[in-house]
């Protein structure tokens, strides 16, 4: 059995210093511990500026990953992504995602868990700390961007929620709501859009869930009000507006596996040397870059912290 | 109208139109306005209206048998030209921006790649049609001529499936051009060819 060192992340991924929090969760903490929410300092005030003011926190201006990329401009990341549920142009979801309401919101956890229940977000969310942290994000369709996400780490909510013994692997759903939801109209996927992750990787301190990104809520079209980052995996095991988690003992059937078992596998791992059956996946463009020519990083650059999860598994097989 | 001013009025439609995409994509590169990835936008728009071309195109014989109008297939040679230089266009965007200039990695990606293989066939079946559109060419070729330019709807059914095998999930479009193609090809035989002359 291979014991494995606990993985690091570069203190460059993690604002320094400062902790933010999400404006709701700090209204509500505010408002349920009186001028407690006060002793976080002025970084919890930058933070909690209103979402709909568009005005991006001046801790952005300079952020870089932790390779020194630049980010991605807002703009960028939020009128350019794949989300099926609202149709398969990447512009799509930008356009098509006005009518989603992603509040009120609840969460179901289920399964082998002690504490199961139909937990409201903003209950859910509740005295977590939320912290920007800039990842990559490579998408199956070899395009790539720098994110910088604002959330918490998964492993944090599975504490609380006390998985049992049994608890092997955990299976996200997407909501169902073809009325706000133009792309769940057709049978383009089988809805609900399902995800999973084996217990290592959704305890992994990279994984986390996102509640923002910019240090603003989560827009509609990147997956609001609650997402799973995962940054060395390609973008579409990262599911959006999560309703439910259900703590499993058998490996989930993830969407784009029931779609194409050929093409798709349960762990898609950025891996330069394993293509898709109808693409290569050695290089992408990195946007906005206009030329294919950025080479793709083995675990999509994080694989020092990364790798020793899949210690003796054949990557070429468990694609 | 006469038949004549009837084709040049069409002519001009065409142009206008066949042009039009390629219009609002230069327009947009410098414009900046194609969004966040040109690259992608320019590939596809190119490629689809090379597609819609190629199916205009194999429309008009069986339009005008249908309809007895003559004149209609002067607009045919223009058009096939047309989706030519969409194709052309769509692969040299492919070349430099994708392959990078890279003629190793193409000729990889030809060989591995099964979209990309029959898109290129496509491309191959497609150039030979277009040198050999002009009068002097069909003089000189004669019968053989017709025989080639049946090549089309090699090229068009290339295209589809280079279509049908890019697409993730969603392939109801490369499904409908399916059976645009299919209808085309039905069209043709030569049942249908004799009741529509009756």
């Amino acid at each position: 059995m291979i014991i494995r060192r606990p993985p690091d992340i570069p203190s460059s991924e993690i604002t320094p210093e400062h902790v933010y929090v999400n404006r709701r969760a700090f209204i509500k903490a505010a408002v349920s511990a009186g001028t407690a929410g006060m002793a976080m300092g002025p970084a919890v005030l930058a933070g909690a500026e209103p979402a709909q003011s568009q005005e991006i926190p001046e801790r952005f201006a300079r952020l870089r990953s932790e390779l020194d990329e630049p980010l991605n401009t807002y703009e960028a990341v939020t009128t350019y992504n794949n989300f099926y549920e609202f149709g398969t142009s990447k512009d799509d979801p930008h356009r098509n995602s006005g009518d989603f309401r992603p509040r009120p919101w609840k969460v179901r956890i289920g399964g082998e868990v002690a504490k199961p229940g139909d937990y409201d977000l903003d209950d859910l969310l509740t005295g977590l700390t939320m912290e920007d942290r800039v990842y990559r994000l490579r998408c199956v369709e070899a395009w790539s961007m720098v994110v910088p996400w604002y959330g918490f780490p998964l492993s944090r909510l599975i504490d609380r929620v006390e998985p049992t013994g049994n608890a092997r692997y955990l299976e996200f759903k997407t909501v169902v709501r073809p009325e706000e939801m133009p792309g769940q109209r057709a049978p383009i996927l089988n809805w609900p859009y399902v995800e999973g992750l084996r217990m290592d990787e959704a305890r992994h301190p990279l994984t986390i869930l996102a509640t923002g990104l910019y240090g603003m809520d989560l827009p509609n079209q990147n997956g609001a009000p609650l997402r799973l980052v995962v940054p060395w995996k390609y973008g579409f095991k990262s599911i959006k507006s999560i309703v439910s988690i259900d703590f499993v003992e058998e490996m989930p059937m993830n969407t784009w596996q029931r779609q194409n078992s050929f093409e798709y596998g349960f762990y898609a791992n950025v891996n330069p040397e394993v293509s898709h059956p109808r693409w290569s996946q050695a290089r992408e463009t990195r946007l906005p870059g206009l030329f294919k020519d950025f080479e793709t990083m083995m675990f999509n650059g994080y694989a020092d912290q990364v790798e020793s999860l899949y210690a003796g598994m054949d990557l070429t097989r468990w694609k | 109208m006469s038949p004549k001013r009837a084709v040049l009025a069409l002519k001009g439609l065409l142009w206008l139109g066949a042009l039009a995409p390629g219009a609002w994509l230069l327009h947009g590169v410098f414009r900046g306005a194609l969004g966040v990835n040109p690259i992608e936008k320019l590939t596809h728009v190119t490629g689809m209206t090379a597609l819609v071309l190629l199916m205009l195109t194999l429309a008009i014989s069986p339009f005008r048998r249908l309809t007895g109008w003559n004149p209609i297939i002067r607009l045919r040679r223009p058009m096939g030209l047309f989706a030519f230089f969409y194709a052309l266009a769509h692969f040299s965007i492919w070349f430099v921006f994708d392959m990078v200039f890279n003629v190793q990695w193409m000729l990889e990606d030809i060989a591995e790649r099964r979209f990309i293989t029959v898109g290129m066939a496509a491309l191959l079946v497609l150039t030979p049609l277009a040198v050999t559109s002009t009068r002097g060419w069909i003089r000189r070729l004669g019968k053989r001529w017709a025989t080639l330019h049946k090549g089309v709807y090699v090229a068009t059914a290339l295209g589809v499936v280079h279509y049908f095998w890019l697409v993730k999930a969603d392939t109801r479009l490369p499904l409908a051009f399916a059976a645009g193609l299919v209808a085309l090809l039905v069209a043709r035989l030569p049942r249908f060819r004799a009741s529509a002359a009756r």
